[in-house]
């Protein structure tokens, strides 16, 4: 796994370097110090002249300086490693994201994405700081410590042979009973802010039955629940500090102790006053690291988690491929499907489309009527090659869809969705997605085709009223006029309208297709729609069941021998008496 | 810790939220001590404790080094043990029982912490449901979720670690502090002047960090919300191959957070091994001086009025690396209590959020009507219910609950300068159903927040069965009102909980009775578990018909005189329309319905047709009576199928 991650790094491997060199200096300068100074110490004591004293100082400024150098040196180079690993690792997710055909994305949910661009990422970038400047500290620290302290003090690090292993022994012990306490919690956290984010969308079914009492008692119980186990966790956690304290205080005595009496019995010729402080600062030291080295055992654990949903992202194999000559020109909109048979996934039961002949020819105009699920969409998304066909061929222009450049084929075949979206920008920045280069005039073009442009025209800004994220501040029919328009920019070779006019009433839903039936004759049109008005007047309408085309003709046609189409035909013109 | 260094975090905090500092703690403290009289008072005593403890070998060490120089040059330790073992014993006395108070400080601190966290979401969420509809109409869901995901978090670092090493630091400065005047005025000052420098150089960068951090979490909200936009639109990014063009815009936001990040961390990285080695300096210095005033034999001044020697020079050197770690420690903690503090004044600022004024006094009760017609009230459930008003003389009136709604000449904006609905009266006698037909914005929807007092009228009067609707509690009021709403809403737990959702005392039998009158016994029955099927996401292993056949079950149960229906316009195939368009009949039977009617069948059925226009009511009729006008309602059903 880090060596994968480890290919984010790139050009910041340089940094990376860097401060692993200058946290070694660092460290190495910093466990020198306290050496000095018990020198220091000895030569104040024994009177040693001034200008020693002064000397053994300057070498000690020189060091701090040193150590400052390289301390500073190491945080401004860490941060220019961690956070351009981290730039790089968000960059390779969104592209790979961006390579994503539609089977992929249906695997995400788009929060899912969020939080590992998000959060994910942030916690990779902390542990991989950590692990550069920490990881390689602590250790080092650890070492040289425990050989000056060896060095120096004599029988006195004997102290470490208890302490250490006590430490560390109960240390990994903690974290074998925090870890999974937390991970748990955590889980229960997750839950409890998903129920949270229920009532606050619910809110007015909560408020309409009056039931913000009943709501209080549920958060109260489940919170409740969190917090007990919330609180054994941490407590668990928490008893890493008394630990720490009896080390440390356990050390401190013993080395009073076993320093006076060395010290005392040997009149200060094998351990001094100097030794004995420096010995009380090299156990901090030690204590300290083993401290540090346990945080980023449980950091880098936690973000083991989140490098895991990086790389479910990462590892995520782009389910279409372009041919290496791939073809660049669509010839015409005509459309032939030949023995397709199609699933979503390798895993689905069932087939979603079953026996698919159809062949459409540049121009003509087909209705596709069915009820949910009968694979209407599925149908229709073939076409641009949003999913690959588990059997047969579907062919644009006479040539197969896999054979075309990706971005070539869909330039050709516009399509508006059933779920469709614009995004927060102006309308004319929206529509610009058709067509970057469109000029104004296109742009209001299209919009009248589409019937937008009187409402646009209506409001203030016109051209330049902003959409919210989602489109949220224009009306459904709205919305679907300038989805409609912004593919119409693209000047398709095949438009595909997925249930695009169902806010739209029916009058206006008319006059689209009028305009469309007249400006833009060459264009094969593919409309699916729940209302029999809107495909009426097709050449061809399509009736699907279960994944197959179960009846195909005029309108004329189908009503005579189609009783499916009679039948919702009566329902709809007749008002809802069919009931 | 050091005084500086706790001024230190009042500097750093500031810079980016001036001023509300202080009173963000000191109600954060009140909330403690409310929540835990006895043990918050125990915890800080304990921590006090053993932070005094933690500054005494400071005063001992001197001792027990001068001894040690004493019986060094006699090698007798038999001798020198019966001086220093008794002062090491002490010492081990001391540190035993500063185990103990660390050890019982820890763990109250554990419970403390997340029992004050638990509250908080607790008080959060409790205030929330209080809150008026307008609220959540203003604010994002997302806004909202982040109190509970982002702020609440933020307190822990607060509550677990600022506050108790505030105390701590407070603790260990004084005392050291007043050990190093014991031994050494002189000594002091130095000590002083090098602290000076640390506070002001860690003030500088402390406060650079902070701005950065500050602005780091702007680039990420930045970041996240364009990353949240393109994920939900994949599919038209790929259906217009814009992938390019999202990846460009995107790397220009990435690249932005990639230098705030770097700033933030540089400087809080480089604060470290500033500090330390400031430190590091002060050491030198002190030694120095230490060793020249005991060179020059300088007097010394002291509140023991003991002479200096190198004991007390090797204890200031030991208390100055003290200070140092001290300080540093708490400058890595500086940015976490900025966060800390934003998340808590914005959790503040929710509860302090005005929440839904109600100041009903008639309320809901079971009644029982006699034959002549008096209504009594009674404790059992009898199927009758009646309004039961006090009024001012001390007499209680009761009304029997019948469902007659009276809107009179309301006028109403949702913010005062923009009056959405102008002079609009509906009369609604018992078991009519009015329609309300009309374009987006024309105000049904708002007509309908309006009679169960999501939000309240500027000007006019709504009486329900002739009470006017300010007096009626509003819980009650709701009660007695059913809605079923355009986008369903259901909550995680079994489909029978979901039901039972409409009347919390219904019997599994009446919530079967209800799916059965609502059409969704039938797909119910069929689900792997049938009514114990449990329900998440909203529904999401529902059909979109499937999830409003239960919307209307759950009204169905709570049985309510009065209904308020939003018909859905998401397209749903022609059958299932059938179906859920079944239920709601079903369901409008009896009752005093106000639909917000998308569909021809619902509106031909109507008593009377509103037809809405710019917030006014510009048309008014039955079915046939607005056909015979030729007005606009004429033109939408002959026009428009779809009466949006």
């Amino acid at each position: 796994m880090i060596k994968r991650l480890s290919k984010c790094i790139r050009e910041y491997k340089t940094p990376t370097i860097l401060t692993i060199l200058f946290i070694v200096g660092e460290a190495i300068i910093e466990t020198y110090i306290p050496f000095i100074t018990a020198n220091m110490v000895n030569d104040i004591k024994a009177s040693a002249p001034m200008r020693h004293i002064l000397y053994i100082g300057l070498q000690l400024i020189l060091l701090a300086v040193a150590s400052l150098a390289c301390g500073g040196i190491a945080g401004f180079t860490s941060a220019r490693a961690s956070a351009g690993f981290a730039r790089n690792l968000r960059h390779d997710i969104f592209q790979k994201t961006q390579t994503f055909s539609f089977e992929n994305i249906d695997k995400f949910s788009s929060s899912s994405l969020v939080t590992r661009l998000t959060t994910d990422v942030t916690n990779v970038q902390m542990s991989y700081m950590m692990l550069i400047r920490i990881a390689i500290r602590s250790p080092l620290m650890l070492i040289f410590s425990a050989v000056m302290a060896a060095r120096m003090g004599g029988k006195m690090a004997l102290t470490f042979v208890v302490v250490i292993p006590l430490l560390a022994v109960g240390l990994i012990l903690i974290g074998k009973y925090a870890m999974p306490a937390f991970q748990s919690v955590f889980r229960k956290y997750d839950r409890l802010n998903e129920s949270i984010e229920e009532n606050v969308r619910a809110m007015r079914v909560v408020k309409g039955f009056s039931r913000e009492e009943y709501e209080k008692k549920k958060f109260g119980v489940a919170a409740e629940e969190i917090c007990k186990d919330f609180t054994r966790a941490e407590r668990i956690v928490n008893t890493n500090m008394p630990l720490m304290q009896f080390c440390m205080y356990f050390n401190m005595i013993f080395i009073l102790i076993a320093g006076s009496i060395i010290s005392i019995r040997s009149g200060g010729t094998t351990i001094n006053i100097g030794q004995i402080s420096s010995m009380l600062v090299y156990g901090m030291q030690i204590l300290m690291s083993l401290m540090m080295l346990s945080m980023i055992y449980v950091t880098l654990t936690m973000s083991g988690e989140s490098a895991k949903r990086i790389f479910e992202v990462l590892d995520e194999q782009p389910s279409l491929t372009e041919k290496k000559d791939a073809v660049t020109e669509v010839k015409d909109g005509s459309v032939d499907f030949d023995g397709v048979r199609f699933k979503y996934s390798a895993k689905a039961k069932r087939d979603a489309l079953e026996n698919i002949d159809l062949h459409i020819r540049s121009g003509q105009t087909i209705g596709i009527i069915g009820g949910t699920g009968v694979g209407k969409s599925s149908l229709v998304q073939l076409i641009p090659r949003l999913y690959d066909v588990t059997e047969g061929t579907v062919k644009v222009g006479g040539v197969d869809v896999k054979d075309y450049r990706i971005d070539t084929l869909r330039s050709a075949v516009a399509m508006v969705l059933q779920k469709n979206l614009l995004f927060s920008g102006t309308i004319k920045e929206n529509l610009r997605w058709g067509n970057a280069d469109a000029t104004d005039e296109e742009i209001v073009e299209a919009c009248k085709l589409a019937q937008a442009d009187d409402f646009i025209q209506s409001f203030p800004d016109g051209y330049d009223t902003h959409i919210e994220q989602g489109g949220t501040n224009v009306s459904g029919g709205q919305k679907q006029r300038l989805c409609i328009a912004r593919a119409l920019l693209k000047k398709p070779k095949i438009l595909i309208l997925d249930d695009s006019t169902s806010a739209v009433d029916t009058k206006t839903d008319a006059k689209i297709r009028e305009g469309l039936g007249t400006y833009i004759p060459e264009t094969t049109k593919i409309i699916i729609a729940q209302r029999v008005a809107s495909v009426q007047d097709a050449d061809r309408i399509l009736i699907m069941d279960g994944g197959q085309i179960v009846d195909a003709g005029t309108h004329e046609e189908l009503l005579e021998r189609c009783a499916i189409y009679r039948e919702i035909y009566e329902q709809q013109t007749n008002g809802g008496d069919a009931e | 810790m050091s005084k500086p260094a706790m001024k230190e975090m009042h500097e750093g905090a500031k810079r980016p939220m001036p001023k509300m500092k202080k009173g963000v703690i000191k109600r954060v403290l009140k909330m403690l001590m409310q929540f835990y009289p006895k043990l918050v008072p125990i915890t800080a005593f304990c921590i006090v404790f053993s932070a005094v403890v933690a500054a005494i070998p400071d005063y001992f060490m001197p001792r027990i080094y001068s001894s040690i120089e004493k019986w060094m040059p006699l090698r007798d330790w038999a001798g020198a043990s019966k001086e220093i073992l008794p002062q090491i014993v002490f010492l081990a006395v001391l540190y035993v029982i500063a185990l103990i108070a660390t050890a019982v400080f820890t763990q109250l601190g554990a419970v403390i912490t997340q029992g004050f966290l638990h509250k908080v979401r607790c008080a959060v969420f409790n205030g929330m449901q209080n809150l008026p509809i307008r609220f959540f109409d203003r604010k994002k869901t997302g806004d909202i979720m982040s109190y509970y995901t982002n702020d609440v978090d933020t307190l822990r670092q607060l509550v677990s670690q600022a506050i108790p090493s505030l105390i701590r630091s407070g603790v260990v400065a004084v005392s050291v502090f007043a050990i190093m005047l014991y031994y050494s005025v002189w000594m002091t000052l130095i000590v002083i002047a090098g602290i000076v420098i640390m506070f002001l150089v860690s003030k500088k960068i402390g406060g650079g960090s902070a701005k950065y951090f500050v602005r780091q979490q702007q680039s990420i909200g930045k970041v996240e919300g364009y990353v949240q936009e393109m994920m939900n639109g994949q599919k038209v990014v790929k259906v217009f191959s814009h992938e390019a063009q999202a990846q460009k815009d995107f790397d220009e936001l990435n690249d932005r957070l990639n230098e705030d990040s770097f700033r933030a961390h540089a400087y809080a990285n480089a604060l470290g091994p500033i500090i330390m080695n400031i430190g590091n300096v002060l050491y030198v210095l002190v030694a120095v001086a230490g060793g020249l005033l005991l060179l020059a034999n300088v007097k010394n001044f002291s509140l023991s009025g003991s002479v200096l020697n190198i004991g007390i020079v090797a204890t200031f050197l030991n208390m100055t690396r003290q200070f140092t770690g001290n300080l540093n420690q708490f400058t890595q903690q500086i940015n976490a209590i900025v966060m800390a503090m934003a998340g808590a004044e914005r959790i503040f600022d929710l509860m302090d959020q005005q929440p839904e004024e109600d100041n009903g006094y008639v309320t809901l009760v079971n009644a029982e009507i006699a034959a002549d017609g008096t209504v009594t009230e009674s404790d059992k459930h009898t199927g009758h219910w009646a309004w039961k008003h006090p009024h001012g003389d001390g007499t209680v009136t009761y009304t029997q609950l019948q469902g007659d709604v009276c809107i009179t000449d309301v006028d109403f904006g949702y913010t005062p300068e923009k009056t959405v609905l102008h002079n609009v009266s509906v009369y609604a006698k018992p078991g009519q159903k009015i329609a309300f037909v009309g374009a987006t914005g024309a105000g049904k929807t708002t007509i309908t927040n309006l009679i169960n007092r999501f939000y309240d009228i500027a000007d006019g009067k709504i009486r329900y069965d002739g009470i006017n609707i300010n007096k009626i509690k509003k819980s009650d009021l709701r009660t007695s009102l059913g809605i079923v709403l355009q986008e369903t809403n259901l909550f995680t737990g079994s489909v029978m909980e979901n039901i039972r959702y409409g009347r919390l005392d219904a019997t599994d039998d009446e919530c079967r009775a209800a799916a059965k009158l609502a059409g969704a016994d039938d797909f119910i029955t069929r689900l792997p578990q049938g009514y114990d099927t449990p329900l998440s996401n909203n529904g999401a292993n529902l059909s979109q018909g499937q999830r409003q056949l239960l919307a209307i079950a759950r009204a169905a149960v709570a049985d309510p005189p009065v209904m308020i229906l939003d018909e859905a316009t998401s397209s749903i195939d022609t059958r299932t329309e059938a179906i859920v368009q079944r239920g709601m009949d079903k369901l409008m039977e009896g009752r005093t319905v106000f639909v917000i009617a998308h569909r021809l069948s619902t509106v031909m059925n109507a008593d009377v047709i509103m037809v809405l226009e710019q917030g006014r009511i510009i048309e008014r009729g039955s079915h046939k009576e607005l056909i015979d006008r030729k007005g606009t309602y004429y033109q939408l059903y002959t026009g428009a199928f779809e009466l949006e």
